[in-house]
């Protein structure tokens, strides 16, 4: 029967009309499957063939069909209206295919759509979401303060390896990135003060400029976001992953808490590293700015650091010292907070690293103002 | 060349062919032999199980099949193809694989996972792309009122359904099971074998799969290839295969477990 089309070289799949006498008839050739008709040019043919045929055409031939797969038989169904022809010719096989759409093919199901009373019930939603934040963060703090308490009462038996563990991510291999950026800094803010001050032949202000802002303001805010985008986003992330992996499911059904094996280390990590860290930025923002200062300016550094003690109260330093522990403390709380509200699947898990760093460096930043208000007659 | 309705001249052909494989991996203690001079061929139409003690190297074998694994030495060759060529555009269309946990993409919906790789060629109108993927949502027995959850909103069963689903799009020939019914309970277990079953028969496909599962295994293939001394020892029907005198084999087919699904055992008579 079809032995003389099986022959046909041509797979490209298209469809063409002859007379009969007993109305029009659609001869399907080539091949239908995916392969074939996700190729642009050939879609196209095939889109501009099937239009060629009228609808409603009664009579179908897809006995030179080389080959039917889904896609094909779904073009067909849907050609077809989603009924059946009057005379549909098959070889063997394909009907199998074809019944299998016709079956199976149906309207998609209705999205839901937003109403009004839906939008309000968003709305409430969303508040009670920003509810459940504040109940979070207050539920974490207070734990971490509970914790705390009892790693007072009873030190040997904190988890003091994984703090150490901490301590060293954190704030040991943050050291490179840091003095990069410090020195940076210091460079760039020295050479453009001191073009200023050359000006007025105020050159030794310079001193004065660098010292305070540096050490009061630079130095720690510079610090803490650059640890706020490195370990905040790595905390929240392993947190993360750990709730994805079932691992936090597991710790709790071995009745380790939570607050006390996995935030308070990190929380304690930060408050020690942070200032640390935060001194070795400004150290080195300093170094920057006396090489910036002397290539422009001549002051030698030995004239630098002797003037800075005189020019920088010593409250100062305690003031950077007392706001990076604070930074440090509210970027680990805020990294663990997003981290345990992930959901066991990845795009919940990007979000809350992205919140999480979004986060932390916005407090960060707004909790600096705070302390500049606070102590605004202190150290200047 | 796809799963689809043609005249039956192509039988036989290998699909899957396999030569002179080594795979090593650097451990502490020195470099470690998986496989060492491993030779497979699955013709047209086969359900072959890979079975093997951990560390035999199975699912490294369908990652290397799948071109995800490079071997240290020897081919593989997908539908006359070197598996290098896997990764280009439209590789959906030669291999649909069923990885163990699903894989599904989770910022996606159900349907628009199963849509996924016909969409990403561009070049289908956006319904038609949504009325095949509907057809394949209920091929694998899922109903139209799942189109449109989440894949962090599924159960078990569902996933390993909605991936099926996803890898059968552009109606491959060659389909790779990871562990298809691990994780599944002895029912749902049951159902998606039997759905297997029906589409290797419908379709034609060409299966490989990896299974632990006695059960499974002596529904669906058509041929055990037992890996094992870092190549494959035995290979042929299951009834063959369980003859076959080595310790493994003895061990996993005629254990306690193994008699207890051996009299249940009813061998896929249709290898399409």
């Amino acid at each position: 029967m079809s032995s003389t089309t099986t022959q046909s070289a041509d797979l490209t799949p298209g469809v063409s009309l002859t007379e009969t006498d007993n109305g029009p008839r659609a001869v399907v050739t080539g091949r239908w499957t995916a392969a074939q008709l996700t190729v642009r040019e050939v879609w196209a043919s095939v889109v501009s063939a099937l239009q060629t045929v009228p609808a409603g055409t009664r009579v179908w031939d897809l006995r030179s069909v080389q080959g039917l797969d889904h896609l094909g038989a779904q073009l067909l169904w849907n050609k077809w209206e989603r009924a059946w022809p009057a005379d549909v010719q098959f070889i063997p096989g394909q009907r199998a295919v074809i019944e299998r759409v016709a079956r199976y093919s149906t309207a998609p199901p209705a999205m839901i759509r937003t109403t009004w009373w839906g939008r309000f019930d968003a709305l409430g939603a969303r508040v009670l979401h920003a509810m459940g934040h504040a109940y979070d963060v207050t539920r974490l703090v207070g734990q971490l303060l509970i914790d705390l308490v009892k790693l007072a009462m009873r030190p040997r038996e904190g988890p003091w390896r994984d703090m150490s563990g901490h301590l060293y991510r954190i704030g040991a291999t943050a050291l490179p990135i840091t003095a990069l950026v410090g020195f940076l800094i210091g460079v760039v803010l020295a050479y453009l003060t001191s073009l200023q001050l050359k000006q007025f032949g105020a050159d030794a202000f310079i001193v004065h400029i660098l010292g305070l802002s540096l050490i009061r303001e630079l130095g720690p805010v510079l610090a803490a976001i650059l640890i706020a985008g490195r370990s905040g986003s790595a905390i929240t992330a392993q947190i993360g992953v750990m709730r994805v992996t079932e691992e936090l499911d597991a710790m709790r059904v071995m009745g380790i808490a939570h607050g006390y094996r996995l935030v308070m280390p990190r929380a304690l990590a930060l408050a020690i590293a942070m200032p640390l860290v935060s001194v070795w930025t400004t150290v080195m923002a300093l170094i920057g700015g006396m090489a910036a200062a002397q290539l422009v300016l001549g002051l030698s550094p030995e004239f630098f650091l002797n003037a800075l003690p005189r020019a920088v109260e010593a409250a100062n330093l305690n003031l950077a010292l007392g706001k990076s522990v604070v930074f440090g403390l509210l970027i680990a709380l805020i990294a663990c907070h997003f981290g345990l509200r992930v959901e066991p699947n990845t795009e919940s898990l990007g979000k809350g690293t992205t919140a999480s760093v979004v986060t932390s460096i916005t407090m960060v930043i707004i909790m600096d103002a705070l302390f500049a208000v606070l102590f605004k007659d202190i150290g200047v | 060349m796809s799963a689809s309705v043609e005249r039956p001249d192509r039988r036989g052909q290998p699909v899957v062919e396999i030569r002179g494989l080594w795979t090593v991996f650097d451990s502490p203690a020195g470099p470690m032999v998986i496989h060492r001079n491993l030779d497979l061929t699955i013709h047209r139409g086969e359900v072959v199980s890979l079975v093997g003690g951990s560390g035999t190297g199975k699912t490294t074998l369908l990652r290397q099949i799948l071109g995800l694994e490079t071997p240290a030495k020897g081919t593989v060759t997908i539908l006359g193809r070197p598996v290098a060529e896997l990764g280009e555009r439209g590789a959906a269309m030669r291999v649909g694989m069923l990885f163990q946990q699903g894989a599904l993409f989770s910022a996606f919906n159900v349907l628009e996972n199963i849509a996924f790789p016909l969409r990403e060629l561009k070049t289908l109108p956006e319904d038609v792309i949504r009325d095949v993927a509907l057809v394949k949502l209920q091929m694998v027995g899922l109903g139209v009122e799942h189109a449109y959850k989440m894949p962090a909103d599924l159960s078990g069963g569902m996933v390993k359904r909605v991936g099926l689903a996803r890898a059968l799009v552009m109606d491959p020939p060659l389909l790779l099971l990871d562990e298809p019914t691990a994780g599944l309970d002895p029912e749902s277990a049951d159902g998606f074998v039997l759905l297997l079953r029906s589409l290797h028969h419908e379709l034609r496909l060409t299966v490989v799969m990896v299974t632990h599962d006695l059960d499974t295994l002596y529904e669906l293939s058509t041929r055990v290839a037992v890996l094992a001394d870092q190549r494959v020892i035995a290979s042929g029907r299951p009834k063959e295969v369980i003859a076959y005198p080595h310790p493994f084999v003895h061990e996993f087919f005629l254990g306690e477990r193994g008699q207890r699904a051996m009299e249940l055992l009813r061998e896929y008579p249709f290898a399409v």
